[in-house]
């Protein structure tokens, strides 16, 4: 499979207040095509940032710093003009996310707001064509009574509906990536799966990869081929989900999933919350960024920071417990 | 949207109300016997006894009150003290100057408010937003009536090219002859609320472009100008329906001001002449009038942002604020 | 990377966490704050010495040569010389003296009722907020109406009927200006109400009126003297406006705006007598706005991602 989009060494920092926050911290990884990767991590950890980027919709006071690749087909959409992003936007690469009801005009019509991103992409077409486009893409992500809705109001809506919205706004103009930034969070359970799965089948029907940006790694096991973990900035570990699920090496990840709630482990086992807080990104630690809540914290992991290592051809970690030495040391001293 | 008409009435006739009590209880409380400016030495007691009783002056406040109200509903304001004539023609003479004044005052503010303010918002901290916000607070903090001074100044007595007071040039009854008596009051009158209403409308372009459909929007490829345009615009420029609203007091106590320096033959001046010489049932009729407009206004404010807003439009009675 | 990383006995031994020492920052004094705030924008530091100046100045009117009420028709009208710096008015006094003592009545109005309209304003925000329910509700509802009200209409109608002086003016300024700061010392008031010192506090047993003094009061201090400083402006140019149209300061006594008010008469003739009190009085409230506004946006929790 070819790859859709390459990140390679994105680094993105905000000037704030109080100094240059590191949000993300030279971050590679890949999509392929038609492929489904979650983004996971705390909420702060530059995950959504991430999502930004690749739509080019960091803003002042945020940078994305010199040296960032972002290969999409390959181009380097990295170093794009303001009116070659608005040809990207919306055509090759769509967003959506997490609040519908603040990310829909709530003043301007439903019809009226998918039709815009057709009204920017689309070849001219007459009015008759878009509307009728704009109606097949609703029926597309299961709404049933698509023409009234086009003359409703976001607040019409109850919070399913409006995410299934902001879909149909994402997909109309069929883009080859969505990004969707925790797209499921603001809903209730019932309905997260049920937007998953309508998700899920549309890619398969547009052929388009998912980047789907989540805290919760409870919804991805289903959903996603390859899982990226992010913390404090920095890709700590990536591989196919059944490595990460079932094979996890970094302390990071294996902490996520103890708070996962899951039904194929003893219910007699405690759901676990991560102790502590992520680091200030503002003066990130030179080490290892989970050193502090690490419980297998060694001497070296607040020195150093770890070097990315291969555990197989699809999963890769950043953790000084890789280290052959680490073993040792750690028995040494136990 | 019917329910929220009916409590907006209902609303309106309350305050009504109290204005009425009020502006009554200017007449009643006013220093002096009220009943002094109708009797005259010459008459024996019997008569004045009769004057008294028939003017109702011997009755009881509340049914004074009633008396007064009723009237008051058929359009009967008294007498004016100063020149014993009826209170409300005069006023329904005058009434027509001031709201020409406060209408076109109305319009000029949102003529230039709206752009500069868009502007400035969207534009924040350039150099030029720097200049209109600096401009809005010299607005905000100049006496109007100071300014209607320097505008006289500046274009009556040096450049002599607008005339400083009045709404005629004697023997002149053309409509330009009145626009050009109509310059300087309007701009005086603006200035306040233009810089209000820059700041205000600057305040919610910045806080609309930090809201996330507006990332919904350039997600889907949105250029700047259509986001500004078509998605900004129209969410920045609805609460100032409201804001137009609420900002009706001042203007109402503003036309007061700049009539008096520009000696504009509105309501306003009346009322001043009439404090002057202390002609209570003039400055009673003045603040039912003024509270009048001030209540429909709102009233009208209140319902022109309901039909406009489809969230209150459609929502119904659960969609009211 | 490798080259550098020096690798000791222990480098992989397990690391010994300190404990991390919850070090409890000093409440800065809300003054000090505001001071360090106001140091660092160079508009309000201009603001401040601008004020300094005018207040100085003002109180050291005394020290002028000229009584500020005394008739003299000889040197009536004069133009600006080395002996009157502003020249003098229709009635022969030096105008540069006038607008000294001017300044004294609207700076001492300004001032005066600012301090009336916090007072009553904070009271009312804060127990309407602190109490809440029905008590609240009502008195919100009152606050309201004060809000809409034409106040400078009703001002003027008030004036009317109450003996003129300043005792009166101030009274009248602040009873038709409380509103708004009563407004902003319950919204604060209300969200201060849940928080968790207060709640503790209140659970231990102290007294409402303890609460309110030592916790919430203390805590809203900062949007008080943003209202302050507003209220100050706003006061001064409400005064000018009413002494502008003879309800204010009565003759002898001039404030800025009376000293317009006589002004208007000359306008055509002798415009300058007509720009001093003006310039002072926008400086004045100029000056108090800005510093309220920059204050409000330095005092604003900042939100830093």
């Amino acid at each position: 499979m070819n790859n859709l989009l390459e990140m390679k060494h994105v680094a993105v920092n905000f000037a704030a207040y109080g100094g240059t926050v590191q949000a993300v911290r030279d971050i590679s990884f890949s999509i392929e095509e038609g492929q489904t990767v979650a983004l996971v991590g705390e909420s702060g950890c530059g995950k959504s940032i991430t999502a930004k980027t690749i739509m080019g919709l960091v803003k002042k006071p945020g940078k994305v710093m010199e040296g960032s690749q972002i290969i999409f087909e390959g181009t380097d959409i990295a170093r794009y003009s303001s009116k070659e992003w608005r040809k990207f936007r919306g055509k090759e690469c769509s967003m959506i996310f997490q609040d519908a009801l603040v990310s829909l005009n709530p003043t301007m019509k439903i019809g009226k707001q998918i039709m815009e991103s057709l009204d920017n992409h689309a070849v001219t077409t007459s009015k008759e064509e878009k509307k009728k486009k704009v109606i097949d893409m609703l029926k597309l992500t299961g709404i049933a009574d698509a023409e009234k809705c086009l003359e409703k109001y976001p607040h019409e809506l109850s919070g399913g509906m409006r995410q299934r919205i902001m879909i149909a706004i994402a997909l109309i103009s069929h883009p080859k990536l969505l990004i969707a930034d925790e797209p499921t969070t603001s809903l209730d359970v019932t309905i997260q799966a049920q937007i998953l799965a309508e998700m899920k089948a549309l890619q398969k029907k547009l052929n388009m990869a998912i980047l789907l940006i989540t805290h919760d790694l409870g919804i991805v096991a289903d959903v996603a081929d390859k899982i990226v973990v992010m913390y404090a900035g920095k890709i700590v570990e990536e591989g196919t989900v059944r490595e990460i699920f079932y094979h996890p090496v970094h302390p990071y990840t294996k902490a996520l999933l103890n708070s996962v709630p899951r039904l194929d482990r003893d219910g007699k086992e405690m759901l676990c919350t991560i102790e502590g807080n992520i680091p200030d990104m503002t003066n990130p630690p030179k080490g290892c960024a989970f050193c502090e809540r690490c419980p297998h914290a060694m001497n070296i992991c607040a020195q150093y920071m770890p070097e990315e290592k291969t555990v197989s051809s699809s999963h890769r970690a950043s953790c000084w417990m890789m280290d052959e030495r680490a073993a040792k040391g750690g028995v040494a001293h136990a | 949207m019917w329910k929220y008409c009916l409590k907006k009435t209902a609303q309106v006739v309350i305050v009504m109300i109290l204005i009425s009590f009020f502006s009554f209880a200017i007449v009643y409380f006013a220093p002096g016997d009220i009943s002094d400016m109708y009797v005259n030495p010459e008459m024996t007691e019997e008569q004045k006894a009769n004057v008294i009783a028939q003017l109702g002056l011997d009755k009881s406040m509340t049914e004074q009150y009633f008396a007064w109200a009723k009237r008051a509903v058929h359009g009967d304001l008294g007498v004016s003290l100063s020149n014993k004539s009826a209170v409300w023609p005069q006023f329904m003479q005058r009434l027509p100057a001031t709201i020409i004044l406060m209408g076109s005052s109305m319009i000029l503010s949102l003529l230039l408010a709206i752009p500069l303010g868009l502007w400035s918002g969207y534009k924040k901290n350039s150099w030029l937003d720097n200049l209109i916000s600096s401009l809005a607070y010299m607005g905000m903090s100049i006496p109007s009536f100071w300014f209607g001074m320097l505008l006289i100044i500046v274009f009556a007595a040096v450049l002599k090219v607008l005339p400083s007071s009045g709404m005629h040039t004697v023997g002149n009854v053309s409509a330009f002859d009145t626009f050009q008596h109509m310059i300087l009051p309007c701009i005086t009158l603006s200035i306040g609320h233009v810089a209000v209403y820059i700041r205000y409308i600057r305040a919610n372009t910045i806080g609309q472009l930090s809201e996330e459909y507006v990332l919904t929007a350039e997600a889907k490829g949105d250029s700047q100008t259509k986001i500004l345009f078509r998605h900004v615009l129209k969410n920045t420029l609805l609460p100032i329906i409201t804001l137009m609203g609420m900002n009706l007091a001042s203007l109402v106590c503003g036309s007061f001001i700049v009539e008096s320096v520009f000696g504009w033959p509105g309501i306003g001046t009346f009322a001043m002449s009439a404090i002057g010489s202390r002609d209570y049932p003039v400055i009673m009729a003045y603040v039912m009038l003024s509270g009048f407009l001030l209540v429909v206004g709102n009233f009208i404010a209140d319902l022109l942002y309901a039909f406009v807003d489809p969230r209150i439009k459609r929502g119904g009675a659960s969609g009211g604020k | 990377m490798e080259n550098n990383i020096v690798i000791t006995n222990d480098s992989f031994a397990k690391l010994e966490k300190k404990k991390t020492v919850e070090v409890s920052v000093e409440r800065q004094s809300v003054w000090k704050d505001i001071w360090k705030e106001l140091r660092k924008n160079k508009v309000a530091m201009v603001s401040v010495v601008l004020l300094a100046i005018l207040i100085i100045a003002v109180l050291l009117a005394p020290l002028s040569p000229y009584d500020p009420y005394k008739l003299d028709a000889s040197q009536k009208l004069q133009g600006i010389s080395s002996s009157h710096w502003f020249g003098t008015d229709e009635y022969g006094r030096d105008y540069f003296t006038r607008t000294l003592y001017g300044g004294r009545v609207s700076l001492l109005v300004g001032f005066m009722s600012m301090i009336m309209t916090v007072v009553i304003g904070t009271s009312l925000g804060v127990f309407s907020g602190y109490v809440g329910g029905k008590v609240d509700m009502f008195l919100m509802s009152f606050t309201d109406i004060f809000l809409a009200l034409p106040s400078m209409l009703l001002m003027v109608i008030l004036n009317t009927f109450l003996k003129p002086g300043l005792p009166t003016l101030i009274v009248v300024l602040s009873l038709f200006s409380w509103a708004s700061v009563a407004r902003i010392t319950r919204a604060e008031t209300m969200s201060l109400k849940e928080r968790d010192f207060v709640v503790a506090t209140q659970n231990l047993g102290a007294s409402n009126f303890r609460v309110i003094v030592k916790h919430i009061i203390p805590n809203i201090l900062g949007p008080v003297i943003v209202a302050a400083s507003l209220s100050v402006a706003n006061a001064i140019l409400m005064e000018s406006s009413l002494s502008f149209l003879g309800l204010g300061v009565q003759i002898p006594r001039a404030s800025w705006g009376s000293m317009l008010q006589g002004a208007q008469a000359h306008i055509l003739d002798y415009p300058l007598l007509a720009v001093y009190p003006g310039v002072m009085i926008l400086i004045t409230v100029l000056s108090f706005n800005l510093l309220g506004d920059i204050l409000r946006n330095a005092l604003e929790p900042k939100i830093v991602e």
